[in-house]
């Protein structure tokens, strides 16, 4: 199984903010589309794809959205102000690129300011070079929401590139559609919306689908960067088996299966317990009368940021584990 | 009139019976079931001549509030906040506690004897107190209990050029709102919910959703109006006078941009203003609506309110009015099939 470098390009480059997942659903349709039994998308924009098997019916979400910014006001000379669509840090949008569902594009600066700690996104403004109100309410509507532009680059050892969280959660998903050919479970992959903005498409799609079992597929951070705070989750250490998050303590007995998995299958593997942040895995257990579930982490540094890091063999090992995982017969 | 017994009437969060009884009593004939569920949102539904989607419009019933803490052995009460109140806005104002609405009025330390620096901050909850006026603990024993609500005493007033204020704008316009559309509208088949406890955490929209699962739903609120001459126009979030308010996203909901796009348009078609709701903050009952089961529709519909959460909270007739042609608007292009 080779790295597929234009497949995980191509999804990091699809426009896809949180309640607007339209673009990237459809990229992801066409290429999942010979390789599942069913599609199906919900009211909220979910999308939904059975492989169909005679075992449990296991749920494994990977969310397709992306933050962004939502503008909120186009003043008389043609600049736009916008809030944040997920979590935002000004700092990182100052002087950024970014880019709408029409393809306009526009960059990112502040208001005069003495001091840099005081920069707040309410001071700042997007400019799409037009010179007047009419001409940017030609291409911009209040509500429309862009996203950072980044540039794909990779080397032998990472990929570093916007957009990984979650689109590696989906590239993830999307190759392990295509490695399992005769599916021992009833396998529900959803690539679910509205994830940044707090786990909502995970919420919805999990009670249509009501699953056996749920497994989520996100970025985590890492704790190997200079100074980082204490966290025992690194870049090429692995893929990582969640143990808890701000949203979820994972099944115990589902977490100790995916650790047998890759020990017996010589997989990399390293243990994550995050003391912040949440995944879809906090919306799916607590669904109807609770789902055992757990999640497989790419560890990820400088996430919510332009240049996102992950390291390729833990990309992989993390679809060698989903993979011999969702092959095991469950007997809960 | 309707809305100033709506507005007059305590509803503080989880005590919503004053407000749920008038609007009973308005609704019962004009609705073919009406339910009050076990949280004590009440569920009405009007039967249409053919019913393609299903459509829920909501409005909360509850208003924020205070409630009794303690009675201390002067006899004075001490109070919690029920729901978002900016403890700057309490001092000096009249409020009526318990069901047989016993009058007090907030005291606090008179500005003599205060130290220079407590002029610089907002007197903290604990450091104020209800005065009912009983002589001790035991007589104001007598009047009031421990677990009480308070809510502001406030007159209904109309003033200006076409202005209200009012005491619980937020959200009895959206209720007075809702009951008008369940009056007025023949043959058009919806559920009208009036739900509890919204200002505590969007208590009881979840359950009514999930007992009602709509495929669309319309929230009407109340909502923030600020503006003052100095201020940055993109920093306004809604403005008095310039029509109902739509949301784009709040804390709870990003709000469907096609049927956003479809309202817009029937607003315009029908000439009526409208404003968008410029700010994320906040939230309203559509954040347990639009993800209950499997996920449905929805958007929000406000009118703005200045000084929210007070005592003098300020709309516009205009306002309503618009709102209202916008909602009978909607409402006949759903009867035809085409929203």
């Amino acid at each position: 199984m080779n790295f597929n470098s234009q497949l995980l390009m191509e999804l990091v480059n699809t426009y896809g903010p949180a309640g607007n997942e339209r673009l990237i659903r459809e990229y992801i349709i066409g290429q999942i589309k010979d390789y599942v039994d069913e599609i199906h998308i919900d009211e909220l924009g979910n999308l939904i794809a059975r492989k169909k098997g005679n075992g449990k019916k296991i749920m494994i979400a990977a969310h397709m959205d992306q933050i962004g910014l939502m503008v909120t006001h186009i003043d008389d000379k043609g600049f736009l102000r916008f809030t944040n669509v997920g979590g935002i840090s000004p700092y990182i949008t100052l002087s950024q690129q970014v880019q709408f569902e029409n393809g306009t594009i526009g960059i990112i600066s502040a208001e005069p300011i003495d001091n840099i700690a005081k920069l707040k996104l309410s001071n700042m403004f997007i400019d799409i070079g037009a010179n007047n109100k009419e001409e940017a309410e030609e291409k911009i509507s209040i509500g429309d929401i862009c996203v950072y532009r980044s540039q794909y680059n990779e080397n032998d050892n990472v990929v570093f590139t916007g957009s990984l969280d979650d689109r590696i959660g989906c590239y993830v998903a999307i190759e392990t559609i295509k490695q399992i050919k005769e599916p021992t479970n009833d396998l529900y992959f959803v690539f679910t919306v509205q994830e940044e903005v707090g786990l909502r498409g995970a919420k919805t799609s999990a009670y249509r689908i009501d699953p056996d079992i749920g497994i989520a597929i996100d970025v985590t951070g890492s704790g190997d960067t200079p100074k980082a705070k204490t966290f025992a989750v690194g870049l090429n250490k692995g893929t990582a088996i969640k143990v808890k998050d701000n949203s979820i303590i994972t099944h115990p007995k589902l977490r100790q299966i995916m650790i047998d998995v890759a020990e017996k299958n010589d997989i990399p593997y390293q243990l994550e317990v995050l003391e912040y942040g949440g995944t879809d895995s906090g919306a799916i257990h607590l669904t109807k009368s609770g789902v055992p579930t757990g999640a497989i982490s790419i560890p990820t540094r400088y996430i919510h940021s332009t240049v996102e890091m992950v390291s390729k063999s833990d990309v992989q090992n993390s679809i060698k584990l989903l993979t011999k995982v969702l092959e095991l017969q469950f007997d809960f | 009139m309707l809305l100033k017994r709506l507005t007059e009437a305590a509803g503080v969060s989880g005590n919503e019976k004053e407000v749920r009884d008038i609007i009973i009593e308005e609704i019962k004939d004009h609705v073919d079931e009406l339910i009050v569920d076990r949280l004590g949102n009440v569920i009405a539904y009007k039967k249409g001549k053919e019913d393609s989607k299903k459509l829920m419009i909501t409005a909360h019933m509850d208003e924020v509030g205070l409630m009794i803490t303690d009675i201390d052995n002067e006899g004075l009460l001490k109070f919690t906040t029920v729901g978002g109140i900016d403890k700057r806005i309490l001092v000096s104002k009249p409020v009526l506690i318990g069901k047989n609405k016993i009058l007090g009025v907030i005291g606090a330390k008179p500005i003599h004897l205060q130290k220079r620096e407590e002029w610089q901050r907002a007197l903290n909850i604990d450091q104020l107190y209800i005065d009912i006026g009983a002589k001790n603990k035991e007589e104001a024993e007598r009047l009031v209990n421990i677990g009480d609500y308070v809510s502001f005493d406030s007159q209904y007033i109309e003033f200006g050029d076409d202005l209200i204020k009012a005491k619980a704008l937020d959200n009895r316009v959206g209720c007075s709102l809702l009951i008008e559309l369940i009056k007025e509208t023949k043959d058009i088949g919806f559920y009208g919910v009036f739900t509890v406890m919204e200002e505590i955490g969007l208590v009881g929209a979840g359950p009514a959703a999930y007992r009602v699962d709509p495929d669309i739903s319309i929230i009407l609120e109340g909502t923030l109006c600020y503006e003052l001459p100095n201020m940055d126009e993109h920093l306004v979030p809604t403005s008095l006078n310039k029509g109902p308010a739509i949301s784009i996203m709040d804390r709870t909901t990003l709000y469907d941009r096609e049927f956003r796009d479809r309202i817009k348009k029937i607003a315009e078609k029908n000439n009526i203003p409208y404003q968008y709701r410029k700010t994320s903050m906040g939230g309203n009952d559509s954040g347990r609506i639009h993800t209950t089961k499997e996920g449905s529709i929805t958007t929000a519909i406000s009118v703005p309110c200045r000084n929210i959460h007070s005592p003098t909270s300020v709309m516009s007739k205009k306002d309503y009015k618009n709102t209202y042609n916008l909602l009978m608007a909607i409402l006949s292009e759903y009867k035809k099939g085409e929203l």
